[in-house]
């Protein structure tokens, strides 16, 4: 007689266990996805024509967007420091203004979020799609390791050419501060690169290539992980997609906040 | 060969094996049979090792492959060939190099050797000079030959076919059922072939098993399947509406 009234007052706790114990086991799967792609890195054979083609296709393929938005970040950032600074008399300091903002922040986060977005989502829908057409168990029952073949050349492809991005995208910026500085509003070309000597340090390149790194191993994680546990059909590729592309950028946005409260 | 214990496995509340069991000779085509959505695949993969079963055993040449996990299931699986009832080819690569992928990737043959057997396999499937062309640019029954092809390129003891003729035409489905037979006469491997393209599998069985809610009801040569007095079985290969199988 009493179980009734019981059961009814235990259904939400039975709801809370399960919500609790699937996120423990998505988290779990999650870094373990990570550890396992870390520890087939260093496992031969390695996979050198597919770590060229993602270097390309990640790396390569996304050259003309990193130097649009980097040459656009610079100008707005040229025109906007500038002004501000004209406030109070300090034009003179636009150079390490513009430099330490791309370095240190927007050059790693804003070149990783382009990526994301160009080639991070294609990496999901790709990596679905062969999940669902079953072309990752045709791999698996080869005993082929679809980890080895698929998941590390993206992981590492990332950790090279995220920093190298970040770079142009730094160089790029600089230079589009310099067009709207020194081109436009006349500040002398001396003073723009002259007072970047002293206020930009080797720790705030360090910075920006520690964060660059970490955003390049985050956002093809993030990418591929969703890809290889994808839902079913083009809806779950699609949701998959989506959830690649708002998890790495919500990721990159922390990670970018702790990194730059513990780094120099 | 290959023999499956009391094999059970639950998808939540959804029991979808309930105790599967039956035996593969070598050098035999087993064809197993039952509704869409019956199991058949969940089976198939289980054969694979790409799903665990909650109970049973499943024995390949008297080891039980349901315990193995990474290289020794491998090894298990380097006597495989899988034909998936997509394809599954590799849409990154042109057809001759979806065929000599395993080639490269697993044996010690020399560049040319991969590329002649590759070239014979696809002369084999009927598809010799084909393989320049991507996959997106075949048409379904080719590339149901392409997968039949890099199944075989290994020289595989076992082959598993899921349901390989579904969505073709009936000249094709025929075409696709006597390839696997010729070939199998060249080269005697173990089939097991999940299908419901009822009644030509009986043209190709040497022994066909009716998986039907989560069991085998039956299992036998072809001429014992179609004499079985079972009205499930019955009901099956000859398409009733009305019987113990409700169409849902």
């Amino acid at each position: 007689m009493n179980t009734e009234p019981s059961a009814a007052l235990l259904r939400p706790v039975e709801s809370l266990g399960r919500v609790t114990l699937d996120t423990v086991q998505s988290l779990g799967r999650f870094g373990l996805f990570l550890a396992q792609a870390v520890a087939w890195t260093f496992i031969p054979p390695f996979k050198f024509r597919q770590l060229l083609e993602r270097v390309h296709f990640i790396g390569f393929r996304s050259l003309s967007v990193i130097i649009l938005t980097g040459a656009f970040t610079g100008m707005v950032l040229g025109l906007q420091v500038f002004l501000t600074l004209s406030r109070f008399g300090s034009e003179a300091f636009l150079g390490p203004a513009v430099a330490l903002s791309l370095i240190r922040e927007l050059g790693p986060v804003l070149s990783a979020l382009m990526v994301t977005g160009r080639a991070g989502s294609a990496l999901t829908a790709e990596i679905g799609i062969m999940r669902i057409t079953e072309q990752i168990d045709a791999l698996t029952v080869m005993a082929l390791n679809p980890m080895r073949y698929l998941i590390v050349p993206v992981v590492v492809a990332g950790v090279i050419t995220f920093p190298l991005m970040t770079a142009l995208f730094d160089v790029v910026g600089i230079f589009g501060g310099y067009l709207v500085g020194v081109k436009l509003l006349g500040l002398s070309e001396g003073t723009y690169f002259g007072e970047m000597r002293p206020f930009v340090d080797m720790a705030d390149i360090m910075t920006g290539f520690w964060k660059s790194l970490s955003f390049g191993v985050i956002v093809t994680w993030v990418c591929t992980y969703k890809g290889y546990y994808t839902g079913h059909g083009a809806e779950g590729v699609s949701r998959a997609t989506t959830q690649a592309v708002v998890l790495s950028s919500v990721l990159i946005l922390v990670w970018d906040y702790f990194l730059g409260s513990v780094l120099p | 060969m290959i023999r499956v214990e009391n094999l059970q496995k639950a998808f939540g509340d959804q029991r979808v094996l309930q105790g599967v069991s039956f035996e593969v000779n070598s050098g035999e085509i087993m064809i197993v049979i039952g509704r869409s959505g019956g199991g058949k695949s969940v089976l198939l993969r289980h054969l694979l090792g790409l799903f665990q079963p909650d109970s049973g055993r499943i024995f390949v040449d008297g080891v039980d492959i349901t315990g193995l996990r990474g290289r020794a299931l491998d090894r298990v699986r380097e006597r495989y060939g899988v034909v998936f009832q997509g394809g599954a080819l590799f849409d990154s690569m042109t057809v001759f190099d979806n065929v000599a992928f395993p080639l490269r990737e697993k044996s010690a043959l020399s560049t040319q050797e991969i590329e002649n057997r590759a070239e014979e396999k696809l002369v084999q499937v009927g598809l010799g000079g084909m393989g320049h062309k991507n996959p997106a640019e075949i048409s379904g029954g080719m590339k149901k030959r392409v997968a039949i092809a890099r199944a075989l390129v290994t020289e595989p003891e076992i082959v598993f076919f899921d349901e390989p003729t579904t969505g073709l035409d009936p000249v094709l489905v025929n075409a696709i059922h006597h390839l696997i037979l010729d070939l199998h006469r060249k080269f005697r491997f173990t089939a097991i072939m999940v299908s419901h393209e009822i009644p030509e599998i009986f043209q190709i069985a040497h022994r066909v098993a009716m998986l039907h809610e989560g069991v085998i009801v039956e299992a036998g040569d072809p001429k014992t399947i179609q004499g079985s007095a079972n009205p499930v079985i019955q009901q099956f290969i000859h398409g009733e509406i009305e019987g113990p199988i409700r169409a849902t």
